[in-house]
């Protein structure tokens, strides 16, 4: 019995949603009375060992060149024997780009339930309870699940990351592992950017910025704030920003710290999108704004004017 | 060339979400349907375009839920594609779900569609678990996705940017905004629809490896605090002081 913690990395390093599953694993590990232990595929150039500042003692690693590509087909049975091989009786992905690709299928394998997109630690008080968001943030569903193996993938943003002392044994493990049926041909990054769905901080901007010209002073916020950057579904239609940018319910979904929200009304499928950030702050010339019911933090003011206003104030609180 | 759309139905986006029995069940009064959009605007739409281009492509709709599922996936028939199955059951868990549709996807299809997510569970596991009982390759979160002959080109969104891959089919894949765009049915589809044939099975045996024990609202938002525009660095200090934001 243990828990054993998938570990996602990209080209050799591992994801900042990872560190947070970590936590959240360990802190599951001495909730059961249990240890928790990680897994990572592929090779990896950061330290395994100092995974045990996250709470975990043992770090399994499967070195194959197949697996430094995410191919769901061939993760999934590596995953699923290495747990098997470990004897981990949880499992816990972030629910992440990879853990969304992966999960669904070790679940498959190992006739394990599953609860997709966690929000908190499980209720093991009488079974095993797992809170999750449902209706895109607008509620939560408390899910019981029933199987033996049980699988968590936990939204990313919502377990506060701890790191304290310690240090992992890291132990290769031998799994045979598959030939891939999918080629990449291509990985384009955009670089110089933080991800949206990784970033802390999230400074969006909508049609009351009236024109692309007019993002210098939401990309210069952005910049002093360590920011990724994001827009409304009107302004990634018109081509004002790439559509990558989108954020809403039929866009990219965001749960980041810190969301602001310059020159968008706040229409009902945008809130699906960002309803998951801890502090959102609107600021917005029309008072009447959807936006401000959802907001923690709000200017009724021109953007044009608070924007550059807020960017220097941020600026001398920095200098402090 | 033979496609298997996935079609759900949930609640529309602007519905007030409550729920009755204790908390134990979604409070459908009022509640306006439609088709899951990721369903629709992506994996449908481009399944027909698919169809638009070969004639010879039969697009299936399959659907799991009672009867009243069916004014749902009759709009989706209107949109496009050349019958639709009703798995004559209901459910929440993903493994009981993906378990249904697999029964179906097994025979015979080189294509299975699925939204990214629903817009009520939020799971994003239907087109994995489908993808691993049929021993199929799975891309998910899918951008883009080209046919030529057997072979299926897909952009994926990845975090920072996006991976372009080859793969021989059959596989599944899950669709996202991109893919295709939004179309709206127009009257000759709306009345074609009608006729189009919506065969009802009976579910396979599956045992559920989970269930929603209740559902809770999350508590209510202590309200916006206004700053003026006058004194934009006391929402600096908000930020810093109060919220521990930045």
């Amino acid at each position: 019995m243990s828990v054993l913690i998938f570990v996602d990395q990209s080209e050799g390093h591992i994801k900042k949603a990872s560190y947070e599953v970590l936590t959240y694993g360990a802190k599951l590990a001495e909730q059961l009375g249990t240890v928790a232990e990680a897994l990572v595929l592929g090779s990896v150039s950061d330290d395994l060992t100092a995974l045990g500042k996250y709470g975990v003692k043992k770090v399994h690693q499967v070195n194959n060149d197949t697996l430094n590509h995410l191919d769901a087909q061939v993760y999934a049975k590596v995953i699923a024997e290495a747990v098997t091989a470990s004897g981990a009786n949880v499992l816990v992905f972030s629910h992440n780009h990879t853990g969304k690709a992966v999960a669904a299928r070790v679940a498959v394998r190992l006739k394990a339930g599953l609860v997709a997109g966690a929000c908190a630690l499980p209720d093991t008080t009488n079974g095993f309870v797992v809170k999750k968001t449902v209706f895109s943030g607008k509620a939560f569903a408390n899910v019981s699940i029933t199987s033996a193996i049980k699988i968590i993938s936990l939204n990313p943003n919502s377990y506060t990351t701890i790191a304290g002392e310690g240090s992992a044994e890291v132990n290769q493990l031998s799994v045979a592992v598959d030939a891939s049926k999918v080629k990449v041909t291509a990985v384009n990054k955009v670089s110089g950017e933080i991800p949206l769905t990784e970033a802390e901080i999230v400074v969006s901007g909508g049609r009351g910025l009236k024109g692309p010209e007019n993002w210098g002073i939401l990309l210069n916020l952005a910049k002093e704030l360590g920011a990724a950057t994001a827009c409304s579904r009107p302004v990634g239609d018109a081509h004002w920003r790439p559509h990558h940018e989108h954020v809403g319910q039929t866009g990219v979904q965001v749960a980041p710290n810190l969301y602001i929200a310059i020159g968008i009304s706040g229409a009902i499928q945008h809130l699906a999108g960002v309803n998951r950030s801890k502090v959102i702050v609107v600021i917005n010339k029309d008072p009447e704004a959807p936006f401000f019911k959802a907001a923690d933090y709000g200017i009724v003011g021109d953007a044009f004017e608070v924007v550059p206003k807020l960017t220097e104030e941020i600026k001398k609180m920095k200098a402090k | 060339m033979k496609i298997l759309v996935c079609v759900s139905k949930t609640p529309d986006t602007t519905s007030k979400i409550a729920f009755t029995d204790g908390n134990s069940k979604f409070d459908e009064s009022g509640v306006q349907w439609i088709i899951n959009p990721y369903d629709e605007w992506y994996s449908l739409v481009r399944a027909i375009e698919l169809k638009e281009k070969d004639p010879a492509t039969v697009v299936h709709l399959v659907t799991v839920g009672g009867a009243d599922v069916e004014p749902i996936i009759r709009k989706a028939l209107a949109l496009g594609g050349d019958e639709a199955i009703r798995i004559n059951t209901d459910g929440s868990d993903p493994y009981f779900i993906a378990s249904q549709i697999a029964a179906i996807a097994k025979d015979g299809y080189d294509l299975v569609f699925t939204g990214k997510e629903t817009i009520d569970y939020n799971g994003s596991s239907i087109g994995g678990m489908v993808a691993e009982l049929i021993d199929a390759p799975y891309i998910s979160l899918a951008t883009k996705f080209e046919l030529n002959g057997n072979t299926a080109t897909v952009s994926r969104e990845i975090e920072g940017g996006e991976e372009v891959a080859e793969l021989a089919l059959p596989a599944v894949v899950s669709c996202q905004k991109g893919v295709a765009e939004q179309r709206i049915p127009n009257m000759r589809g709306i009345m074609a629809a009608r006729t189009k044939p919506l065969k009802v099975v009976e579910p396979v045996a599956v045992d559920a490896l989970t269930t929603v024990v209740s559902f809770e609202l999350p508590p209510a938002k202590a309200g916006v605090k206004l700053v003026s525009p006058d004194n934009v660095g006391e929402l600096v200090r908000l930020l810093h002081e109060e919220a521990k934001a930045i």
